[in-house]
């Protein structure tokens, strides 16, 4: 695995760097591997112990892969308060995945998270970056066929 | 036209404005500024909100739409990525100005909408679209029959200083920001001014922290002054996790020059040389902003070495935060920081004392700081002129929920909660009757019905026993059930306790046991359970003072508080679930109890076929019946059905 690009914009190899360094070899690779651990926890001489405590402390760490249509769901408060909990349960059932996880073809992931920050135009998804507001429940399920569809096209 | 105007501004706005201590009193630089400024005009200026919210609402689908029609009209104008001016709601918004004309305010401008109102503006008719308002100008001649945007009902009953830029200026132009009067504190501070100035000017205006706790700002700061050490630290907070609230972050995207100059002055005035703005790594936006703001302070001269001539040193440095609820707490954000993980630390030792590496390290909150410049640059008795006896100042909410209007509010201190709904929220949405307002998820504290006249002040919230808040403002109306949405804090609290307290990491799990027995099915409907539910709601109460009590952090220490004020203002939901099992609001799904209407249902049989576990009976082309023993309440039989005979009791 190719780190030495990412490691060499950290060239002090200080405690403070750890976060930063981590969230930048995450922007590239997707998720955190047990072999970055290792490499990370050489180039700053920090025990890995210490780096698995501290990447799974926060939640915008990962250790797995997500799909390539990865589904961010807002679960803030007025999100919850517009119906969001319904939200989550229909589209676990559209995913056939759990919020955390993802899908064996690597086409889906779902993460539910604290809040986007666009509360008025609650309950609201964002998929690769592109938002979807006021969801319906038949919002999300033409959402998601359209995607299937798109992935079924392709093949 | 010179051949580097940047470089020909920069130079005129150091020399002539930012170095001349008597520039308030030159007119002939006045009529320059208001062109660099952006309040007149050359040439057509047209002005997207862009902030995230905007882009959110479309934006970005505007923009390009605008940008093509400039392009393959060849016309040219000035078009600007703004801000937000807090009224979401309208978005996207798009502002036009033409040359000698007042500003106008266009709401929701989709991309669709563009090219009817470029081909009219630019031609100098009013288009027939939605106008928000126009900004009336003494100079710039009115639009006929525009009213001015300032007596909007959203605008009107608000005090608008920290956003006074916000929407108005393009959020990445250090000349603009110059041009209005910024950066003017900040080199007046270090030329005038020793820090035991500044820090006392801070305490004197009565500024207490917005973070949620109200600490007064000017004590952190002197403490952090007058404590011996050879290097010291400021941190701004731009985590803002509370969930229902981002104005921190509409404010740090249409305006991050005001939040690096006050940065700068607080940091010169509790003698730290380094400044960290530790934010959230999901603000995207606000990120590349200030990154740019930085860079442009930097070519200003602003940060850094000898700023100013002044022998003065502070950098900015930008960290991103990888998400955790608690590292709103500022020890716990101090340990991010140094790249461990976000645990509190017990205080005393008070970071202004010990803080970042054990040195000085004052933390304040953004919308804190974003009062610092105007009270060095109108003094701590204008600021204290504001607001009520006890709370200076404004107050900065997010409005959302079941308002006729959402967006990003000020008010002053003192205003009602009332005010505020009627006024800027333009009331309730729908028809449902008013049930609370809730203040962020940290304070758990609810406006009732009955106080509704309470005033935004911390004394006065403090009597009904409620906190100002972080600045979430969610308004409930008869469709929320209380107890779930007690249930939905537990359950954020129990997931983002970071697990030093053992009260609070075990503490929240059981009391999320105890809300989930409340608003879940029972597996049989024997009086036991009612009794072991009733249990449980009892132990609450003892079990949250456990939790307030023992817990290290703001956050163990509130994470009771939304089940205690639901067990204070809304007991009989309490009730109504514990006993009757029942939802007034139909939220809790797991309560509700279906029924098939034998007049509608045509025997279609598709809800026998979907029904999980067999819990519907009957003959094809006949009623069928659900047998209530059998049903798990999961709903499929209510969805699938097309003759609406599936009812909920």
């Amino acid at each position: 695995m190719e780190l030495g690009h990412i490691l060499n914009k950290f060239p002090n190899r200080r405690r403070e760097d750890l976060i930063s360094l981590l969230q930048s070899i995450q922007d590239e690779y997707g998720f955190l591997s047990e072999e970055i651990i290792h490499i990370v926890g050489d180039y700053l001489d920090i025990s890995i112990n210490k780096i698995f405590g501290v990447a799974t402390f926060y939640d915008n760490f990962r250790f797995g892969p997500l799909g390539k249509y990865h589904f961010r769901l807002c679960h803030g408060t007025a999100c919850h308060v517009a119906g969001s909990a319904t939200i989550l349960k229909e589209l676990e059932k559209l995913l056939q995945i759990s919020h955390g996880e993802t899908d064996k073809n690597g086409l889906f992931s779902l993460e539910v998270v604290s809040c986007i920050g666009a509360c008025g135009l609650a309950p609201l998804i964002e998929v690769n970056e592109t938002f979807y507001t006021n969801i319906t429940l038949d919002i999300l399920k033409d959402l998601v066929h359209s995607f299937r569809e798109k992935e079924s096209a392709a093949l | 036209m010179s051949p580097e105007p940047d470089k020909d501004i920069r130079q005129f706005l150091t020399k002539q404005v930012l170095s001349d201590p008597r520039r308030d009193d030159r007119t002939d630089i006045k009529k320059s500024l208001s062109y660099i400024a952006g309040e007149r005009v050359h040439k057509p200026m047209i002005y997207v909100g862009m902030a995230t919210c905007g882009r959110i609402a479309g934006a970005d689908k505007t923009f390009e739409a605008i940008r093509e029609y400039l392009q393959e009209h060849d016309i040219d104008a000035d078009l600007v990525e703004g801000g937000c001016v807090g009224f979401c709601m309208e978005e996207p918004l798009v502002d036009v100005q033409l040359p000698g004309k007042a500003r106008l305010s266009f709401s929701r401008v989709t991309a669709e909408k563009v090219q009817s109102l470029l081909d009219d503006i630019l031609n100098d008719n009013l288009p027939d679209l939605p106008v928000l308002g126009q900004y009336t100008d003494t100079i710039l001649q009115p639009w006929e029959d525009v009213p001015g945007i300032e007596s909007h009902p959203f605008f009107s009953g608000q005090h608008r200083m920290l956003l006074e830029h916000c929407g108005i200026i393009d959020p990445v132009s250090a000349a603009q920001y110059i041009a209005k009067g910024g950066y003017q504190a900040f080199i007046d501070t270090i030329a005038r001014h020793t820090p035991a100035e500044v820090c006392r000017m801070i305490e004197e205006s009565g500024l207490a922290g917005r973070g949620g706790g109200g600490f007064p700002a000017g004590k952190k700061w002197s403490a952090a002054l007058n404590t011996v050490s050879d290097q010291k630290f400021f941190v701004c907070n731009a985590v803002e996790s509370d969930p229902g609230s981002y104005m921190n972050r509409a404010i740090i995207e249409s305006n991050p020059h005001r939040l690096i100059e006050a940065v700068l002055i607080a940091a010169y005035a509790t003698g730290a040389n380094k400044a960290y703005i530790f934010i959230r790594k999901e603000f995207r936006l606000a990120i590349k902003r200030l990154q740019a703001t930085i860079g442009q302070a930097g070519a200003y001269g602003l940060t850094g070495h000898h700023i100013f001539d002044s022998g003065v040193n502070i950098d900015v440095v930008i960290r991103e935060g990888a998400r955790a609820f608690v590292c709103g707490e500022e020890t716990a954000l101090n340990n991010s920081i140094e790249g461990k993980r976000a645990m509190p630390a017990s205080k005393p030792p008070y970071p202004a004392e010990r803080g970042l590496w054990n040195k000085p390290t004052v933390v304040n909150n953004v919308e804190t700081l974003f009062n610092v410049p105007l009270i060095v640059k109108n003094g701590p008795e204008w600021f204290r002129s504001l607001g009520t006896e006890s709370s200076k100042g404004t107050k900065l909410y997010t409005l959302s929920g079941r308002l006729k209007n959402y967006g990003t509010v000020e008010v002053l201190m003192g205003t009602t909660f009332r005010e505020i709904i009627e006024g800027a929220g333009g009331g309730l949405a729908g028809k449902l009757p008013f049930k609370a307002i809730v203040l962020g998820i940290n304070s758990g504290s609810y406006i009732t019905a009955e106080n509704l006249d309470a005033r935004v002040d911390y004394e006065s919230l403090e009597s009904i026993g409620a906190a100002l808040g972080s600045g979430a403002f969610v308004v409930l109306d008869q469709a929320t059930c209380m107890v779930d949405l007690a249930r939905y804090f537990t359950a954020f609290f129990k997931k983002e306790s970071c697990g030093k307290c053992i009260p609070c990491r075990e503490g929240t799990a059981r009391m999320l046991e105890v809300m989930e027995q409340v608003t879940r099915k029972p597996s049989d409907t024997n009086s036991f359970q009612t009794l072991e539910r009733f249990k449980g709601v009892m132990q609450l109460k003892s079990l949250a003072s456990v939790i307030s009590d023992t817990s290290l952090c703001s956050l163990g220490k509130s994470a009771p508080n939304p089940v205690l004020n639901t067990l204070k203002h809304f007991k009989h939901e309490f009730d109504a679930h514990i006993f009757d099992r029942k939802c007034e609001a139909g939220v809790c799904t797991d309560l509700r109890v279906y029924e098939i209407n034998v007049d509608a249902c045509t025997g279609c049989a598709v809800c026998f076929k979907k029904c999980p576990v067999d819990a519907i009976i009957g003959t094809p082309r006949y009623p069928h019946f659900i047998v209530q023993d059998k049903c798990i309440g999961c709903g499929t039989c209510f969805d699938v059905c097309k003759f609406n005979a599936v009812i909920i009791k």
